[in-house]
């Protein structure tokens, strides 16, 4: 990779300032900007480091009884430190990657990067999350703008992420077995007041809620309800993993058995 | 150059370096600690697997300067002093666990962080645990035998291929 100034500061305020000069970039826990780095994908004049910053790291519950993950929390924090308030999610983040990945790679960092196949967003969109930044808090339904592309302004950072915590919610991964990517994931979460679906890994604008399948389990929530369902090929990615079709195939079958799983 | 400090299998280390630096290569361009291997490069296989503050992390996939006032364990301090192999590599030895050996300090690694974490692990969560480190062998079934006899276990349990 090329060569770049590295800057690692202790505050949130540090950081911000030290993002504000041309061509910098945070850095999470690098698993995935390293590699992109490597291959010289992405060569950015200055690293300024996210994970020396201890008010971003960590989970707690707030007094409304959200989740709050401090946007520097690793995916192996998470999947531990999460697992009493918000089951679904601490399992979702406890097969990402592989354990070295869940060791370094971080919450902010994935949101950040909104990789079409990663399965945070889904997690973010589905349990209708609220990022928040430095600057402002944004809702999942206005974060994800498309395959890699966030509402995140230059410079911006994920401080923390709150969750409503569902009354059930299950995340089925049909797992890519070679990057450990979702092929396709869908997480479905139950609330007093409807049930949202988000679907990663399948369509070609990314993270998205199948809002025809909400309908449908917020009037009946059973895997029967959605059987009947199925969502255009159109917009999905087809590729040498699978046809648009077999990923537009492969959303009706994890949502039903994310729905069955969440009981 | 930047200056890195950290402690490595016990021993305070530091080193001017690039601020590009990975982990990987500090440990065995700087130190001269070959045993980490670079298999990848990608963060994929896991040969460079070490332990950072005590988590197992693809050292290819992280910055020396991101390990700056850690404590680092790679594979040549799994070893005691005078040579005698410790129980997960003498397990590896035992069971056949290696066949180039490329692999294997990666795998040794992250034998000794699961084993840390859940000391009679079941041969669904060994395998599972593994899932970043690449055997190009196809040595797993012995590398879970070996993990499974560290632990105490009986590896007859598994069966034989």
């Amino acid at each position: 990779m090329y060569n770049f100034e590295f800057e690692k500061p202790s505050t949130i305020a540090d950081a911000v300032a030290a993002l504000g000069s041309e061509d910098a970039q945070a850095l999470g826990g690098g698993q995935t900007l390293i590699p992109t780095m490597k291959q010289r994908l992405a060569s950015p004049a200055k690293l300024v480091s996210l994970s020396g910053i201890a008010e971003m790291k960590g989970v707690c519950v707030e007094d409304d009884g959200s989740l709050a993950i401090g946007g520097g929390t690793t995916h192996a924090t998470v999947a531990s430190e999460a697992a009493g308030t918000f089951p679904a999610l601490a399992n979702l983040a406890s097969h990402i990657g592989d354990p070295a990945v869940r060791n370094r790679g971080t919450i902010g960092g994935s949101l950040a990067n909104n990789d079409p196949s990663a399965c945070y967003p889904a997690a973010a969109l589905g349990s209708g999350a609220t990022i928040r930044t430095n600057a402002r808090e944004i809702a999942a339904d206005d974060y994800f703008q498309g395959m890699f592309t966030t509402a995140l302004d230059e410079g911006e950072i994920i401080t923390s992420v709150r969750f409503p915590v569902p009354q059930a919610a299950n995340y089925q991964k049909f797992l890519q077995p070679a990057s450990r990517f979702a092929l396709v994931g869908v997480f479905v979460a139950r609330f007093a007041d409807g049930v949202r679906v988000a679907v990663t890994g399948a369509s070609e604008d990314g993270v998205f809620r199948w809002s025809e399948a909400e309908q449908a389990l917020s009037g009946s929530f059973s895997a029967d309800a959605v059987s009947g369902l199925s969502v255009d090929p159109g917009g999905m990615i087809g590729d040498l993993h699978g046809t648009k079709e077999y990923r537009a195939h492969l959303v009706g079958v994890m949502t039903r058995r994310a729905v069955a799983a969440a009981g | 150059m930047t200056q890195v400090s950290m402690t490595v299998n016990g021993k305070a280390v530091s080193g001017d370096v690039e601020v590009r630096t990975l982990l990987s290569s500090f440990l065995r361009d700087h130190l001269s600690l070959t045993g980490t291997h670079v298999g990848c490069d990608t963060g994929q296989c896991g040969a460079c697997m070490v332990h950072v503050d005590g988590d197992a992390v693809k050292s290819c996939n992280m910055l020396a300067l991101e390990a700056d006032g850690a404590q680092v364990d790679t594979i040549e301090g799994q070893a005691a002093e005078d040579g005698t192999l410790n129980t997960i590599q003498q397990a590896f030895q035992d069971h056949h666990g290696l066949q180039c050996g490329f692999c294997t300090p990666g795998m040794v690694m992250s034998a000794a962080a699961l084993l840390k974490d859940n000391p009679q692990p079941t041969e669904a969560e060994i395998r599972a645990y593994l899932e970043g480190n690449i055997c190009r062998c196809t040595g797993y079934h012995n590398i879970v035998k070996a993990i499974m006899a560290a632990s105490g276990q009986d590896v007859g349990a598994i069966a034989a291929e």
